[in-house]
């Protein structure tokens, strides 16, 4: 398609097309209505004063005869602007009047006439045109002929002028829309066209293009911020993915060569058959603690990926606090941790429940793992506190402890995928634990965030009351 | 006891039949969703293992079937796919356990002899009896030796679980299902704890320990006597 032809068929040229062909047929008819208006005024108007003259002159006849209808014709004739004076003989000899060169015949019939003429004053000059006139003949009793008329080159003149100034205007809005309409096309288009060509990079795997967005908040702008939006959200999912493929690749590969090296060095120099079980019991144990791992991932991209709307139901938030909690509190008390529960029932909250209770069952299981048994600041035995309450529409499941806390330039890193910090190397865990809390929080709309505790850490899971909010455009 | 395993991968099918001819039962295998169907009519079988997709009738279809025979022979459903929602269609469609692959011959072990073991069925009885302990499930009152021994609610749930279960291998899995009703994974192993909590509530100052931890597998509890 030629730049041309494409200009022409966008929507834009289509609408300017249409719209100046309305407005052309409504000047057309505004000032066609206008002209022959006007016509018909100037007409009317001659039509009274020829009327009024005839009626004075027949009246001048009446009293003082031929030769005073003479007198006056000859009088009004000579005026500057006059009408038109005719007074002939019933041969049609003319007495008195300012025209001449009428058509043969146009004296014959009384009443109404248009007619071409030659004023008197330039009936000599030869090189003067006809002129046009509108005239009445009467028939004055005794056989006299009185011709009154008014020149038409004035109305006609008048008329030519508007529908001329019609013609002009119907070809400057033609002119001037074409030009507005292809101006504004080829703005639109230019927009349009950079939008499908970034479209066609970010195709080609750029995944980092956006829309280019002009800054006036009309339509196309609101339709590329919203393209970017869902640019960056694609972005995002992109990059998880592929740092998911790449920890995988590093997380899943080093306990596969492990598992790979221990069952080849068993087979090479084992010797008796405890030195074989040894070796196959250490081989379950890698891939126990490998599928323990998969299943995690399997998790996270699944509750990341997932419509926020499967498994979800209204239950308890204090209850789940409660059963959690009880869960790991035999767990903390060994370790020499108290594990207080502050809950007041009911807390409704709406979600996956299953979901959120692992959520929060991983923030406990991280506080009691990186706990110190014994307060670093005052001595006294070391605290988890988990909470559940609401704070306006929102429900905050908190975990909060009083052991090492997360240095604040790794917080927002720890949420990432299997990030564990150098000093927590030691402890067991896949490294998945914060990652699938806030996965699973974003999947209710909602967002764990990593906080001091003073001393510690303080984890928070803030979630929608009402359960996920369908994001409107 | 009878068992028969539809499963569509015939190594794994034949290291399940070989695996349980080992510790003891009879076990035959189908490898698609018709042959499994038309046996599990006509064998006597105690319990099915079924994997979830099979060829020409996939497993929830079969289990169906058989349901609508009337047929009540308890099947374990085994499935790749290991959802919170893909195990509740499991159950819903007439199956009476979840494994998720992959899984330990062990848990697959215990939740089977599980499932035979429910059909004798000692569920419906008021007091359960493991040599001299006592768990009263009316007066949720529980005694050793005539001595009374007191237990939060939840330590008491898991005490009547596993003695619902007496003699039998109940995995730390099934503990975390069936007593706390949470089908995920806890990091740590929170479920060992509370089982030594219980077991020095109910076996410490006694001779002979009731609740016994089972390597690789789980625990069980049962009359040390026997």
């Amino acid at each position: 398609m030629t730049a041309l032809g494409k200009l022409f068929r966008t929507t834009t040229f289509k609408l300017t097309l249409v719209y100046l062909t309305v407005f052309a047929l409504f000047a057309a008819f505004l000032l066609g209505y206008f002209a022959l208006n006007t016509r018909r005024l100037i007409t009317e108007q001659i039509t009274d004063t020829v009327n009024a003259e005839i009626t004075g002159l027949s009246e001048q006849y009446r009293i003082g005869g031929i030769r005073r209808l003479v007198v006056v014709v000859d009088t009004r004739a000579r005026r500057p602007g006059s009408s038109l004076y005719l007074v002939t003989t019933f041969a049609g000899e003319s007495l008195a009047g300012n025209v001449t060169s009428l058509p043969p015949g146009t004296l014959d019939n009384p009443g109404w006439t248009e007619t071409v003429y030659r004023r008197l004053d330039e009936a000599e000059a030869g090189e003067h045109p006809e002129h046009h006139a509108l005239a009445r003949v009467f028939q004055l009793p005794g056989g006299f002929r009185l011709l009154v008329g008014r020149d038409l080159d004035e109305r006609e003149r008048l008329y030519n002028i508007v529908l001329s100034a019609g013609r002009w205007s119907i070809a400057i809005v033609i002119v001037l829309g074409l030009a507005g309409g292809l101006f504004v096309t080829r703005r639109v288009l230019r927009r349009v066209d950079a939008m499908t060509e970034t479209t066609r990079t970010i195709m080609h795997g750029d995944l980092g293009g956006r829309l280019p967005v002009a800054g006036t908040g009309d339509e196309l702008d609101r339709l590329a911020e919203n393209l970017n939006l869902m640019l960056e959200r694609i972005e995002t999912l992109m990059r998880g993915l592929k740092e998911v493929s790449d920890n995988i690749a590093h997380d899943l590969k080093t306990p596969l060569t492990r598992l790979r090296n221990r069952t080849e060095q068993a087979l090479r120099s084992a010797e008796n058959e405890s030195e074989y079980r040894a070796a196959l019991e250490s081989t379950i144990e890698e891939s126990d603690g490998l599928i323990r791992t998969f299943n995690a991932l399997l998790m996270i991209a699944r509750a990341e990926s997932g419509h926020a709307s499967d498994d979800m139901s209204e239950f308890d938030a204090a209850e789940i606090a409660h059963d959690v909690g009880e869960l790991y509190e035999p767990l903390a008390e060994e370790k020499g941790i108290v594990l207080k529960v502050e809950a007041e029932s009911p807390t409704p909250l709406k979600g996956n429940r299953e979901l959120i209770s692992q959520a929060l069952a991983n923030l406990v299981d991280n506080s009691i793992k990186y706990a110190q048994p014994r307060d670093l600041i005052n001595g006294a035995p070391a605290q988890i506190t988990v909470r559940a309450l609401g704070e306006g529409d929102r429900i905050l499941l908190t975990v909060a402890d009083s052991g090492p806390g997360i240095p604040e330039a790794d917080r927002s890193r720890v949420v990432e995928r299997f990030v564990r910090l150098e000093q927590s190397r030691s402890q067991p865990g896949s490294g998945l634990g914060l990652s699938l809390a806030s996965a699973v929080a974003r999947l209710h709309g909602g967002e764990l965030t990593l906080t001091d505790n003073q001393p510690g850490l303080k984890s928070v899971i803030a979630l929608p009351r009402g359960g996920p909010v369908q994001i409107a455009g | 006891m009878r068992l028969l395993v539809i499963e569509d991968d015939r190594d794994a099918a034949d290291y399940l039949v070989k695996a349980f001819r080992e510790v003891g039962h009879v076990a035959d295998a189908a490898t698609d969703g018709d042959d499994g169907l038309a046996m599990a009519l006509d064998g006597q079988y105690d319990v099915l293992i079924v994997d979830r997709m099979l060829p020409k009738r996939d497993g929830l279809a079969v289990i169906g079937a058989l349901r609508a025979k009337g047929m009540e022979t308890p099947a374990l459903i085994l499935s790749a796919l290991g959802q919170v929602d893909d195990r509740v269609k499991g159950l819903r469609a007439g199956g009476d356990d979840y494994l998720p692959k992959p899984y330990s011959f062990s848990e697959l072990l215990a939740r089977v002899e599980v499932l035979a073991r429910r059909r004798v069925g000692r569920s419906e009885e008021t007091v359960l009896r493991v040599g001299n302990l006592e768990l009263d499930r009316l007066s949720h009152q529980v005694h050793r030796d005539k001595e009374e021994i007191t237990l939060q609610p939840r330590e008491f749930r898991l005490l009547e679980y596993l003695m619902q279960h007496a003699g039998q291998v109940v995995t730390r899995t099934m503990l975390l299902e069936n007593v706390w009703d949470y089908h995920f994974d806890p990091q740590t192993n929170v479920i060992d704890v509370h089982i030594s909590r219980l077991r020095s509530k109910i076996d410490k100052g006694f001779s002979q320990p009731l609740l016994h931890t089972i390597r690789g597998a789980g625990y069980m509890i049962r009359d040390g006597a026997r």
